[in-house]
This record gives structure tokens, sequence and C-alpha cells, in this order.
């Protein structure tokens, strides 16, 4: 392979870093109108009245739309997936006679500048009775949809053994609680859309900055009685996703339903606060971990009871709470586990997968669970992880637990665990660094090393598409069902395609996002657009390169032993000046008969339906020193050392596990959606959500592994949310290094300044050291 | 959006990329909106409208400005530069592009347009910055893709080959 493996320069970047970039609000149609959300201010509240007569008055407003005006498209979306314990409830273009969270939409406003539809929001009179309201995971809180009493959307138990008698077996036991907070994926541009009806095609044109365009087809389809072929939705540049554009919002459905109504184009275009208020979150969770083990540190037993926060809706059923308890051994042996959860409405914002998905839960819970161990029974905490990891021997490895899609188990399908750890503790020199930071702490600094391990679920199902295609003119084009949020995708699927048919990278055009491509399409979350949509494009790829060496010979009247490529053209190897370009083929093949013997086109269509997920593995190292004072975490060394399969191109991947580290640092250190006990968001603002800036983040050292999978054509295993899973994990394992046997334990996340404080060892509290 | 009948509107004069650009706005409009809506430069890119992410960030008279916080009317008399008038007319990139280009320093490109003008401004005033320097220089822009590390690499890079075109010019 001649471009898979290369650190190829992205061919995005030119347009991107000249302001020639097209995201979502970029889109400008003649005669478009601009719509604002009206948001319910209360967590819980019966929407008694809603009066638009002022707003309507206003000058520049051109309708106004409440959940009485939405007609047949007024029902609840479809949830994906489903599940058979899931409860579930989804939320409808605009809330009906309840509003279930503050930030939840309940009316629309519609005007021709965006400055008249927010002075007309003001003047929109509506009754709201508030209601008492969920703020808790305690039982007997109010109902959150009347015919879920008890708010369990979803109850499931996952087991290998019998884990109750592993543990009254095993020689030790030990138990911690554990709280994991909110966060949110939080790209730099929010969510957005625009929307134009076509009368006379009959077709609604949507643009979406959202990760799952085919999708929203489908809902809009469903909602606004469409055929699937009369509404396009293309993903333009989309900035960002990290999970809060995976979901299908009321947005994505109500927007097209206003262009439709007005026969007007609509852009919609989401403020930062509305981000805040209601884009869908994750992460809340309460742990109680009980571990048996041995006196080497050998884990024989292990049971997690976990109570999830879902929100007030369920548009992705169970999906996160299942990742949690499906991946809860990570990359260890573990004979008997039982992992289960109850999820719990409450009348706050959604719950949806965002970057890491369940899975930094599951790795901060084990991984506390390794420390905890470690310190039990005096060893060392990376000797304890080598004595419990899934050695290559055992590859694959089933951990006998079912996988979240219910398709099977968790089995890893390759990888080399040992050496992953063993590498990253190299890198990091972790001997020496445990030293240093002893000897520091015996200056009286509170300097430690943490050490975390993990496997990532990678490549879901259940599948995706591609259409490669050469034109007449030459051109090559290759469609995918994925679409980008920066990932790169444009470069790396263009660098499959190019060694499949023996050009570069830059000869072949990679358009993702837009339904009019390609008929079926997935979309880009659970690390699977390289994996999944790579593997497509290879298949295609190769179809159209057999296809076009076939004319070749044909068309030069030669055996295929004497054909020779030379860029986007084949000669006669034996006459070099008898050529014939992938251009003319594909004129050929455009006016194919029947004794030709090809379909017309130079081109293909394919999916790739993986058979099961493929999992990447890694482990990182940390140094930080915790400044008693400001109770801020320094973190002064970050080692990774990363495995996932073939690299298309390393340059990338660094940057996918550079980011994903850094948001993992937010989430650890300074990111935390708070509510009050009304359910009022108390952090709406990056005033007050702190995003880690360039004087957070540290300079990271990466090593790559390449296990190639034996799941995909190419090896492939996806890498986009594997550099979040273990960075609170390790961070906890740090500062409790660092804050020494006296400090506290760490047992929740996100770890702010208040909390740090309480974990300082009693010496350096009050020690008077405040000048 | 500039223009209703009974609304007051001024008339707002600025060289933009090196040209001159009139309109008639209201007085509330932002330059954000102006330069976007009104002007088709659409490089410049609202991430937070509160000035926080500084996505929006432009040159008013030399000097990082977030146009998300400023009213279209200052900007009357002044020089506004955007990422659209970075790289000159030419067909090539600044240095700085070129920079971010070969270090993968960026990803969605969201906040790029804004952490350009910020480090073209900083490196400007500051030719021989140290890493810590321009980790500083860059707190005030909020990047969710990339974890800065690309981002300050092609900064020392830029910086780097900037003295070397003044030393050999």
């Amino acid at each position: 392979m001649k471009f898979v493996g290369d650190r190829h320069l992205r061919k995005e970047d030119p347009r991107l870093l000249t302001g020639r970039g097209r995201y979502v609000a970029d889109i400008a149609l003649p005669g478009l109108l601009h719509a604002v959300l009206l948001r319910s201010p209360h967590a819980h509240a019966r929407i008694a009245r809603v009066d638009s007569t002022r707003a309507r008055a206003h000058p520049g407003v051109v309708d106004v739309v409440t959940f009485a005006d939405l007609g047949s498209a007024g029902r609840a979306m479809p949830m994906v997936p489903p599940h058979a314990e899931l409860r579930g409830h989804n939320f409808a273009p605009l809330a009906g006679d309840r509003a279930r969270f503050v930030g939840e939409p309940v009316a629309a406003v519609v005007a021709d500048s965006r400055y008249a539809a927010e002075d007309a929001r003001e003047l929109l009179d509506v009754e709201y009775e508030p209601l008492p309201s969920a703020q808790t995971l305690a039982s007997g809180a109010p109902a959150v949809h009347d015919d879920v009493a008890d708010n369990v959307a979803g109850r499931v138990t996952l087991a290998r053994g019998d884990v109750e008698a592993a543990l009254r077996a095993a020689p030790r036991v030990a138990s911690v609680r554990l709280r994991i907070g909110r966060g949110g994926g939080q790209p730099m541009e929010t969510r957005g859309l625009v929307a134009d009806w076509n009368a006379a095609l009959g077709q609604l044109t949507v643009w979406a900055s959202s990760q799952v365009p085919h999708q929203i087809r489908q809902f809009i389809a469903d909602l606004l009685d469409l055929a699937p072929h009369q509404v396009r939705v293309l993903a333009p540049d989309v900035g960002g996703g990290f999970g809060a554009k995976l979901i299908v919002y009321p947005e994505d459905v109500l927007i097209p339903f206003l262009a439709r109504r007005l026969a007007r184009p609509v852009r919609f275009i989401e403020d930062r606060l509305e981000h805040m208020l209601a884009a869908t979150q994750e992460r809340e969770q309460e742990h109680e971990v009980t571990v048996g083990f041995d006196d080497a540190g050998r884990l024989l037993a292990l049971r997690d009871r976990f109570v999830h926060d879902t929100g007030a809706y369920t548009p992705r059923g169970l999906v996160v709470p299942l990742l949690t308890a499906s991946m809860l051994t990570g990359p260890y042996r573990i004979p008997a586990v039982e992992s289960s959860f109850e999820s719990r409405y409450t009348h706050r914002v959604p719950v949806t997968p965002y970057r890491g998905a369940g899975q930094p839960q599951a790795v901060f819970v084990i991984e506390r669970v390794l420390d905890l161990v470690a310190r039990e029974t005096g060893r060392d905490r990376a000797q304890v992880r080598l004595a419990n990891l899934v050695r290559t021997e055992d590859m694959p490895w089933h951990t006998g637990l079912p996988n979240y899609r219910g398709s099977g188990h968790v089995v890893l399908d390759s990888g080399d665990l040992p050496s992953v750890l063993r590498r990253a503790l190299e890198s990091a020199r972790y001997e020496a660094r445990g030293a240093e930071a002893a000897a520091a702490r015996a200056e009286g600094r509170l300097v430690g090393v943490g050490v975390a391990c993990y496997v990532e679920l990678t490549g879901v199902g259940p599948f995706e598409s591609a259409r490669v295609r050469v034109d007449a003119g030459g051109r090559i084009t290759a469609w995918s069902g994925v679409s980008t949020q920066g990932q790169g995708l444009e470069t790396t699927l263009a660098q499959v395609a190019a060694d499949e048919l023996g050009v570069t990278p830059e000869d072949v055009a990679v358009i993702m996002g837009d339904t009019a491509g390609v008929e079926h399409g997935t979309g880009s979350f659970a690390s699977r657009a390289a994996v999944v949509g790579g593997s497509a494009v290879a298949l295609a790829a190769r179809d159209v390169y057999a296809k076009a060496r076939l004319l070749a010979t044909r068309t030069l009247g030669i055996a295929e032993a004497d054909l020779e490529q030379s860029g986007a053209a084949f000669a006669d190897r034996r006459r070099p000046e008898r050529r014939v370009t992938f251009a003319e083929l594909a004129r050929t093949a455009g006016a194919a008969t029947a004794a030709l013997g090809v379909e017309p086109g130079l081109e293909s269509t394919r999916y790739f339906q993986p058979t099961d997920m493929t999992y990447s593995s890694g482990a990182h190292v940390a140094l930080v020193e915790l400044d008693p004072l400001s109770a801020i975490v320094r973190i002064l060394g970050y080692w990774i050392s990363h495995d996932s399969g073939r690299l298309i191109n390393p340059l990338i991947v660094e940057g996918q596990l550079q980011g994903a580290v850094a948001l993992g640092i937010g989430s650890a250190l300074l990111e935390e959606i708070a509510y009050d006990e009304a359910g009022q968001l108390l952090a709406g603002s990056y005033m007050d959500y702190l995003l880690p800036t360039a004087t957070d983040v540290p300079t990271m050292v990466i090593d790559h592994l390449e296990t190639l999978s034996p799941l995909n054509p190419l090896g492939l295993k996806g890498v986009g949310e594997s550099g979040t899973l273990p960075v609170p994990a390790v961070l906890a394992s740090a500062i409790e290094d660092a804050v020494g046997p006296q400090g506290g334990r760490v047992t929740r996340m996100p770890l702010g300044p208040a909390r740090l404080l309480d974990l300082l060892p009693p010496t350096r509290l009050g020690s008077g050291e405040n000048p | 959006m500039t223009a209703r009948p009974g609304l007051a509107t001024h008339g707002v004069t600025a060289i933009v990329n090196g040209a001159e650009r009139r309109a008639r706005v209201i007085p509330r409009l932002l330059l954000a909106d102006l330069l976007r809506e009104e002007w088709g430069l659409t490089g410049t890119h609202l991430g937070c409208e509160h000035g926080a992410c500084g996505a929006c960030t432009v040159l008013v008279d030399g000097e990082p400005t977030r146009s998300c916080l400023v009213f279209a009317v200052q900007v009357d008399g002044c020089r506004v530069d955007t990422v659209e008038g970075l790289a000159g007319d030419g067909p090539g990139l600044h240095p700085l592009q070129e920079a971010f280009r070969v270090r993968h320093a960026l990803q969605c490109g969201f906040c790029t347009p804004g952490i350009l003008m910020t480090l073209v401004a900083y490196l400007r005033l500051h030719p021989a910055p140290s890493e810590t320097e321009i980790r500083e220089a860059l707190s005030g822009n909020l990047c969710r893709c990339t974890g800065y590390q690309h981002i300050v690499q092609a900064a020392l890079d830029a910086a780097a080959a900037g003295r070397e075109a003044g030393a050999s010019a």
C-alpha cells in the first residue's frame, strides 16, 4: 500500500484555512428566513396556553408555530436502537401540553432576520403551570412520564459466572462507591439547519450540522409524510460533533417543517446558551462496586450496580448504560462478573452518547478498582494491571458479557495488551517518574504518577456504504455514508481509494454526508467511520479497479498480464504508446452493451457489514502536580501507547488522540453541567462551563502499535474516541498518588478545585502557607 | 436585516482586507453579522457569541478583536482584516496557514480562522516566542478538536520561518 500508512497532508485544509469552508450558517439562499425557538424555562410544567398575538404583530415576523400547528408532524420521534427492557419516550418537534426539561422547544418564531425573530420571541405569552420535577436519581421523585411512575427507563443485568459465590470464595474483598457527573461534547460550531422546500420538484433540501444525515432524512420523511427520495439531507463542513450532533433533534424535523409550510428557505442556528441548555449530554452515573481478589492482586470477582441518569427522553434508548455495563471488564480477565443498572428519567436534558459513550465511566470504575486492589495488596499499580490483563495468547478474548447492541458478546478480536502497557511505561520511564514523584513529595510537593489501561469498542455496524465512480471526464469520486466533523475523512478515505485504484489521494474527490450520494448510510459515531466507511470504500474501489482493468484489456485487445498502469491510464506493456485512460474507459462503460459483458458505468456501490465490533486498546501514564493553594492540577507529563490496528494516516490519528485526551482532561478537571434543585442550569456559558485551553493541555508523547483487526479488509480499528476513555482514570490515579496515603481517595469525577481541596492530606490543610 | 422602515441606520465605511467596503446598518448590528451576512465573509465564525471562544476574532486596526462583541458602527473608518485576506491575492497560503497545514493543526476548522488571526497579530509583535508564551497567547481561543499541541507546534514553526525570512531579507 502506497498511501495507506502515509502522514498525508489533509485535502480539506486549504479550504478551511482560507475561510472557504462552508458550514451550515454560511449557507444563504434567496429569500432566506430565520427561525428561533422559545424554550421552556421550567424543568417540568404544564403548558396551558401559548398566545402568539403580540409576537405575530412584530415587524419582520412571518410565522409563529406551536405544537398545535404541527398537525401530523406533532408526534414523538423514533428511538434508536430499540431494546426489550426499554420503557422509552422520545421528544416531538415541539413540546405539547408538557415541558420536561429547561430548554425543551415550545414554539418557533420565523422572521426576516434573526434580530427580529429574537425580539418577537420576547413577545410570546406562554402560560406555564410549573410542576415538581425529578432532579435526583433516588426513587420517589416526581414521574417524568405518566406511564413510567418509578422513572425507571430500563433495568438490565449482565453477568458472567456466579459472582456472589466468587465473592464469597475470594480471599479478599473490597468495595467502593463512585460518581461521575454530567458534561457535553461542546463542538465549537453549535447545531444548525437550513431547509429549502422546492414545490416544483416536491423536494426538501436540508443542510444539517449533523453526524447522521441519513437518519435525519428518515425522521423527516416519517414525520412529514414524505418519501425518502423527496428529502435530501446534506451535512456540509461540520464544526465538530463529539456526539452532540449524533441524535436527530426536534429542530431537525421542525425547521424542514417550517420551510415546507412557508415555501421559503429557513435557517436555524443554535446559540451557545441553547447548546448548553438543550444539546444532549452524558456521563452521570452512581456506581457501587465490590471486588474479590487474592493476595497477588489477581481479580476473582467483580460486581457493579449503578444508576444512570437518562434525562427526560431516551432518543438513544439504553445505549449509554449498556455500553458502561458491557465494557466494565475492559482489558482484564475476571472470572466472575455482574454488572447491573437502572436507567432513570430526570427532568433534565436527555442523555445520549458523547465522545466515549458510557465507556469512560466503565474505565473509571475498573481502573479505580485496580488502584484499590494495588493499595490493598501493597503492590505496584502497573504490576497489578499486568497481572490481570488479557494475554496475547488469550485472543480473541470472550469477556462473557453481552455487547450493547445485543448482537452477541463483547469479544476482544485482537491486540497485544501487555505490550501496550509495557511500552507506555517505558515511554514514560514509569519507575523513574515514580521515584521523582516520591522525591518531590518528600520535599513537601504534591506530585504523583498515574497509569490506566483501556479497550475501546469501535467499528460498529450495521453497515456503511460507498459509491466509487470514474466519470466520463475522468474524475474519480467516492461517496460515503459516513460524514465528517473534522476527523480528516476526506483525506483518509481518499488514501484508501487511491491505493485500490493506483492513483493519488489528490485524484479522488470524497463526498460525505449527502443522502443523494449514497442511498443508505449509517453515519459517524462510535469510532466507526474509518473502519466501516473505509472498508466500504476499499471494496467499491476494488470493484471499479477490476472493471477498469477488464475494460482496458478489451479496449487494447491484450491479455491482462500485458496491462500496465500509469496513473489514471492503462497501457500495453509491450507497446506503451498504446494506452487508454480512465476517462475513455468510463465512456466505454457508459455505453456498455450486452456484448461487452459488464454493466453500464465505471462505478460500484458496496456496503461493508462488519461481523462484529473491533476493539482498540491503549495505556496512558500521567505525571501531575497538585498546587495546594490554588487546588489546580498541573499535568507535567503525559504518555500514550495506543493500538488502533492499521493506521491509514498516523498524523491524523495523533491529532485524534491529542484532541480526545484534551476533552478527557476537561471532563476530569474542568467541565461539569450542574443544575439547581429546580432543574435550572447553573453553567450556561463558557464563563462557568470551562473548556480546556492551551494552558491546560500538556504536550503528549504518543507511541503506536499496529495489531491488525481480522474483522475487516484493511485490519482497521477505530480511534476517534479512544483517547478520552482513560483520562479521568489516569488523572484520578495520579492525583491520589500525589496526595499520598494521608490524603483522600478519588471517588468522583469531575474534580474541580473544591473537590481537590477535600483530597489534600491533613498536613496541607490550614498549614498557614497562604502568604 | 440591516434596514427596516422606521429604524435609524448608520453608514459604515471600512477597509476590509485592503479594499474599501460600505454598508448602512442598524445600530445594534454586530460586526460579525456585518462581515458574514452583508459582506459574505463567512470565514469568520461565531462559536459562543459571548466573547469566550475566540472563533470570531478579526483584526481591527491590527488588534485582535472579537467581532461578536463589537458593533458594526464601531469599525467605521477602521481597517478590518479577516481570514479571507490572510494569504493576500496569490493562490498560496500565508506561512502561518502553511504551518497549520503541515502540522495538522486543525481538524473541524471552525475555530481556525480566529486562532490564525490571533496568532498572526501575536507573532508580529513577538517573533521569537517560547512554547509557554504561545500557549498563553492562545489561551483565549478554544479548540475542541486538536488538544492544541499541533497548533503550538505550527505557531513555533511559523515564528521560526518568519525569523529566517527576516534574516535573509
